[in-house]
C-alpha cells in the first residue's frame, strides 16, 4: 500500500515548547501522497500545533521537517506554500461581501504593473478551479449567497490556486450537512486521484474511517497510535487518544443526591432553513449530581445552554428550577430563580475584560450586593476576596484588570462569579477549554466538590476524557438530539460512538452521482 | 533542579512614577493651561473671569457628563446639541405663551413646572434614542444624528425659525424667577454652578456606588458578556441616553434663562465639545472605560483653553487648531499609559 503512496513531507522528531508548555514530544508524522492522512487527538493534544507548523505559522523548537526527502525550514508562511503546503482552517477566512473569484485570489491578485487587477484572468482561473472541483459555482457569485458548504469548497479553491499538493483540512465537515459532507467527500476522493496528499482533522471518527487511508493519533504533545486505516475501529481509536486509564474524579468524592434541581422538558431551538439545532431535548439533574453532557461540534449542545439562559427568544420547552418555571423570563430573572452560567468562550461571554478581577466576580451578584441601590465597596470587596480564598484564585490583588490572570485562573473568576448568586444549579460549556494540565485538574476538583456541597451541575463538552473523569451520568448529544444515556464508568468506545451523527454515512459516496448540490431551502 | 535558586521578589510592587504621571495628565494638562494663561493673559486671575470661565465650562460639563455615561456603554450621543436648541425653544414658548387650550383659554405655568415640563422633553428625546438603539437595532451613531436633525428641526419649527424673545417670566402666573436660574447666585456663587456640582455628584455616585453604574461600565466592556451575567443591557443603554437628554434640557434651560431668549440655532456642535472633554478625560471610545471626574476636568482644560486664548488675544482659527492637537495628544498619552498598566498588572501576576 505505502508503495502506490510515496512520502510527500515528514516530520522528524518534532518538539515545540511553548511558555510552560511542551506542546509536541518529539513528534514523527508522514504525509502520504494521493492518500488521506488522518490526525486525530483530544483538544491540546498538539494537532493545531503540529499543522501550524507544516502551514509555516510556527516555528519548530527542535526537529525537522522533510520535503520530498530533502530538509527544507519553514520559517513563514510563505516557506510552506513554496513547498506546496495549503491549510483550510476551521474557521472560515473569507469576506462575505466579495466574490468567489476575489475570495480565491484575495491578497494575491494577478496584476498589470503591480496596481491593475487582471479581472478575466482572476475569473477565468477560478473557472477552471471549480471545474475541477466539479462545482456548479460562477466566480462571479457573491460569496455570502453561497451556503456553508460551497465556501469550504471555495476555501479548498484557494489553497489549490497556489499549486498545492499537501492539503491540510481541519474540522471540515463540523458545520456541514450530510449531503454537504458528501461532496466534500467526493472532491477529497478526485484530489486523492490527481495525487494530492490530503491531512485530515476531524472528531467525528466514524469519518476519519471512511475516508482515511492512515490514522495518526496525538495525545499530549506524542503520537500514540499511527498506521494504515486497514483494520482500525473506533475502540481502537479512542484508546489511542485517551489512553487505558484515565483519572476518575468522579469516584474521587461520592455522596447523595437530593431532589430533581433542573428539568428540561422538549427544548427545541428550529435551524435557519429547516430542522432543528436543538431537537426537543429533555433532562433533569438533581442536587448534588454532575450531568455530562458529551457532543461533537454542531450536536448542539452549547445552544441548548443558549436556549436554558434565555439566548434565543425562539426556542421552545419548559425550563424548571427547584420546580419553578424559568418561560420568559430576563437572565437576571433566570439568575435569581438560582441557574448560572459558565460560558464555553471566556473572553467574549464570560469576563468584561477591562474590569478589575473584582468587579468581574460581583458582576452577577450586584442586585443581591446592594442595599436598595447603594453599593457599598467595603460589603464587595470582602465578598471578592471571600471567592478568591474560596476558590484558591491566584491575584496579586483583586484589584488588577482580569486580563492579567493566566487562562486557568479566569476560568475561576468566571466560576466564582456564577457561585457568587448562590445558584441551585451550574451550567458549564466547556469548563477546561484552554487551560493548562495542571489547572485542568483543579477546576475539576472544584466542581467535584461543588457538587457534594448540593448544587446540581449540567456541563457540556467535546471532550471524551473529561465527560468520563468528571460525571455521574453521561448523556450523548448528536445533531440537535440526545441520542443516548450512560451510567458513570461507561466505556468510551460506546459514548464516542454514540456521538457520531449517523448521518454521513447513511449515504454511500460515489464519484458521479450527487454531484449536486441540495436545493437551496 | 538543585542548583536552581529562587529570587525572592520585593513585597510590595513599588508605585511607577512613569505611570502615576500619565494617569494624572488631566490634571497636569489642566495645571498647565492655567499657569500659561496666568501669566501670559491679562486679568486671567481675576474674579470676574473666573465666574466667567466657570459658565462656559459649565454648559458643556453638563453635557459631557451625559456624554460620558453614554460613551461608557459604547455609544455616542450626536443629539445633544440639538436638543439645547429643543429644549431652550420649549421653555421659551412656555414661558411666553403657556399651553393655549383654543377659545382664549390657556394654561400658564410657573417656573418650576416649566423646568419640569422641558427636561421631560430632553428625557423623550433621549428615550426616543434609546429605543432606537436597544429595540430598533439602529447604530447609536445614525439614530443619534437622526434625532439630530428631527430635533433642530423641531426647534425651528416652533417659532418659525425666530427668537422668542425678554423670557422675563410673569409673577401672575409664578414664572418670574426663570432668568435666576442661569442668572442668579447663591452665596456669590452662580446658580448653575451649584446645579452642576449636584449633577457631579449624584453622576460620580451612580459610577462608582450603585449597581446601575457597574452595569453602565459592563455593558460598554463586554455587552454579551454582560448579559449573560445578569444585566440588563437594554435598560442599561436606555438610561445613559435619557440621562443623556436631560443634560442637554438642563443647559437648554440655563442658556434660555440666562440669554431671556431662547434661539432654535443655539447649542449647534456642542456635542462635539462635549465628546471632546469626555475623551480629554480619559474616556475610552471603545466603550467600558471612563470617569465623571475626569469629564469635568477635561471640561475645564478645554473651556480655560478656550477662553484664554480669547483673552490672549489668539486667532479662532488657530484656537481650533490647538484644540484638535490637544485631544490627540490625550488619546495618544492614554494609549500609552494603558499599555503600561497592563505591563505592570502582568509582571505583578507572574510568578
Amino acid at each position: 500500500m505505502s508503495a502506490d503512496h510515496p512520502i510527500g513531507l515528514q516530520v522528524r522528531n518534532a518538539v515545540k515548547v511553548y511558555p510552560g508548555t511542551r506542546a509536541l514530544k518529539g513528534v514523527d508524522f508522514d504525509i502520504r501522497m494521493g492518500a488521506v492522512n488522518v490526525l486525530v487527538g483530544e483538544n491540546g493534544a498538539g494537532k493545531s500545533t503540529l499543522m501550524k507548523v507544516i502551514a509555516g505559522v510556527e516555528d519548530l523548537t527542535e526537529g525537522r521537517i522533510l520535503v520530498g526527502g530533502e530538509e527544507k525550514q519553514f520559517r513563514s508562511k510563505d516557506d510552506a506554500v513554496t513547498a506546496g503546503v495549503g491549510i483550510v482552517f476551521q474557521e472560515l477566512n473569507l469576506f462575505p461581501e466579495m466574490t468567489v473569484a476575489e475570495n480565491v485570489f484575495m491578497g494575491r491578485e494577478p496584476t498589470r504593473f503591480g496596481v491593475d487587477v487582471k479581472d478575466n484572468e482572476v475569473l477565468e482561473r477560478t473557472r477552471a478551479l471549480m471545474a475541477r472541483l466539479e462545482q456548479k459555482i460562477a466566480p462571479e457569485t457573491t460569496l455570502g449567497h453561497l451556503r456553508i458548504g460551497q465556501q469550504q469548497i471555495v476555501e479548498i479553491a484557494k489553497a489549490l490556486a497556489q499549486d498545492t499538493n499537501i492539503l491540510i483540512l481541519d474540522e471540515p465537515t463540523s458545520a456541514l450537512s450530510a449531503q454537504e459532507v458528501n461532496v466534500l467527500f467526493r472532491i477529497i476522493e478526485d484530489l486523492k486521484a490527481q495525487g494530492v496528499g490530503i491531512v485530515y482533522i476531524s472528531h467525528r471518527l466514524e469519518e476519519l474511517i471512511r475516508i482515511g487511508d492512515y490514522i495518526t493519533v496525538l495525545r499530549d504533545g506524542e503520537i500514540t497510535g499511527a498506521r494504515s486505516m486497514e483494520g482500525v475501529d473506533i475502540p481502537w481509536i479512542v484508546r489511542a487518544m485517551i489512553g487505558d486509564k484515565s483519572k476518575d474524579f468522579a469516584s474521587e468524592i461520592t455522596h447523595d443526591y437530593g431532589p430533581t434541581m433542573f428539568e428540561a422538558r422538549d427544548v427545541s431551538l428550529a435551524r435557519a432553513g429547516g430542522g432543528w439545532t436543538v431537537d426537543h431535548v429533555s433532562m433533569s439533574v438533581r442536587a448534588g449530581e454532575v450531568l455530562g453532557v458529551y457532543g461533537l461540534m454542531g450536536a448542539g449542545r452549547s445552544e441548548f445552554l443558549e436556549c436554558v439562559m434565555g439566548q434565543h427568544p425562539t426556542a421552545r420547552g419548559t425550563i424548571e428550577v427547584d420546580g419553578r418555571p424559568l418561560d420568559g423570563c430576563t437572565v437576571g430573572q433566570r439568575i435569581q430563580r438560582g441557574i448560572a452560567i459558565v460560558p464555553e468562550d471566556r473572553k467574549r461571554d464570560g469576563l468584561v475584560q477591562v474590569m478589575a478581577i473584582r468587579e468581574n466576580l460581583t458582576l452577577s451578584s450586584l442586585p443581591r450586593l446592594a442595599r436598595w441601590f447603594d453599593l457599598s465597596p467595603a460589603i464587595e470587596a470582602s465578598k471578592a476576596s471571600e471567592f478568591i480564598k474560596r476558590l484558591t484564585i491566584k491575584v496579586a490583588s483583586a484589584e488588577n484588570p482580569v486580563s492579567s490572570l493566566s487562562g486557568g485562573n479566569q476560568q475561576k473568576v468566571v466560576i466564582g462569579k456564577a457561585l457568587m448568586t448562590e445558584p441551585k444549579v451550574l451550567l458549564m460549556d466547556e469548563p477546561s477549554r484552554g487551560i493548562d494540565i495542571g489547572a485542568k485538574a483543579e477546576i475539576y476538583r472544584t466542581i467535584r466538590k461543588l457538587a457534594a456541597e448540593g448544587l446540581a451541575i449540567v456541563f457540556v463538552t467535546s471532550d471524551i476524557e473529561e465527560v468520563l473523569a468528571l460525571s455521574d451520568r453521561i448523556l450523548v448529544m448528536a445533531d440537535g438530539r440526545v441520542t443516548r444515556e450512560f451510567p458513570h464508568g461507561a466505556p468510551a468506545s460506546d459514548v464516542v460512538t454514540a456521538a457520531n451523527p449517523a448521518k454521513a454515512g447513511a449515504i454511500p459516496v460515489s464519484k458521479k452521482d450527487n454531484a449536486e448540490w441540495p436545493m437551496q431551502p | 533542579m538543585a542548583d536552581a535558586t529562587m529570587t525572592a521578589r520585593p513585597g510590595a510592587p513599588s508605585r511607577n512614577w512613569l505611570l502615576t504621571l500619565l494617569e494624572l495628565r488631566t490634571y497636569v494638562a489642566l495645571i498647565v493651561v492655567f499657569t500659561v494663561f496666568a501669566i501670559m493673559a491679562p486679568n486671567f486671575l481675576s474674579v470676574d473671569n473666573a465666574v466667567l470661565i466657570s459658565k462656559h465650562v459649565a454648559i458643556n460639563a453638563f453635557l459631557a457628563i451625559g456624554m460620558t455615561f453614554v460613551i461608557i456603554t459604547g455609544g455616542i450621543d450626536l443629539s445633544v446639541g440639538s436638543t439645547v436648541g429643543l429644549t431652550g425653544m420649549v421653555a421659551g414658548y412656555l414661558v411666553l405663551y403657556g399651553i393655549d387650550l383654543g377659545l382664549g383659554w390657556s394654561i400658564q405655568f410657573n417656573t418650576l413646572e416649566i423646568v419640569l415640563i422641558t427636561c421631560a422633553v430632553g428625557v423623550f428625546v433621549g428615550w426616543i434614542n434609546g429605543i432606537l438603539i436597544t429595540k430598533l437595532h439602529v447604530a447609536p451613531f445614525i439614530a443619534t444624528l437622526g434625532t439630530l436633525y428631527v430635533a433642530r428641526g423641531a426647534a425651528l419649527l416652533m417659532s418659525g425659525g425666530r427668537t422668542f424673545p425678554n423670557l422675563n417670566g410673569s409673577g401672575t402666573y409664578g414664572s418670574a424667577s426663570f432668568p435666576a436660574i442661569g442668572a442668579g447666585t447663591f452665596l456669590g456663587v452662580p446658580m448653575m454652578i451649584w446645579i452642576l456640582v449636584a449633577v457631579t455628584a449624584v453622576a460620580i455616585y451612580i459610577s462608582r456606588r450603585t449597581p446601575l453604574g457597574r452595569a453602565i461600565y459592563a455593558t460598554g466592556g463586554n455587552e454579551r458578556g454582560a448579559a449573560l451575567s445578569g444585566v440588563n443591557v437594554d435598560r442599561t443603554k436606555l438610561f445613559v441616553y435619557m440621562f443623556s437628554g436631560l443634560m442637554a434640557a438642563i443647559v437648554g434651560i440655563v442658556i434660555a434663562s440666562q440669554l431671556r431668549a431662547a434661539h432654535p440655532a443655539t447649542g449647534e456642535f456642542f456635542e462635539l465639545n462635549a465628546i471632546a472633554a469626555a475623551v480629554l478625560g480619559g474616556t475610552s471610545m471603545a466603550g467600558g472605560r471612563g470617569r465623571i471626574w475626569g469629564t469635568i476636568i477635561g471640561a475645564f482644560v478645554i473651556g480655560i483653553l478656550s477662553d484664554g486664548l480669547i483673552m490672549m488675544g489668539v486667532s479662532s482659527f488657530w484656537q481650533m487648531v490647538i484644540k484638535g492637537l490637544v485631544i490627540i495628544a490625550a488619546v495618544v498619552i492614554d494609549q500609552w499609559q494603558r499599555k503600561l498598566s497592563a505591563r505592570i498588572a502582568l509582571t505583578q501576576e507572574a510568578h
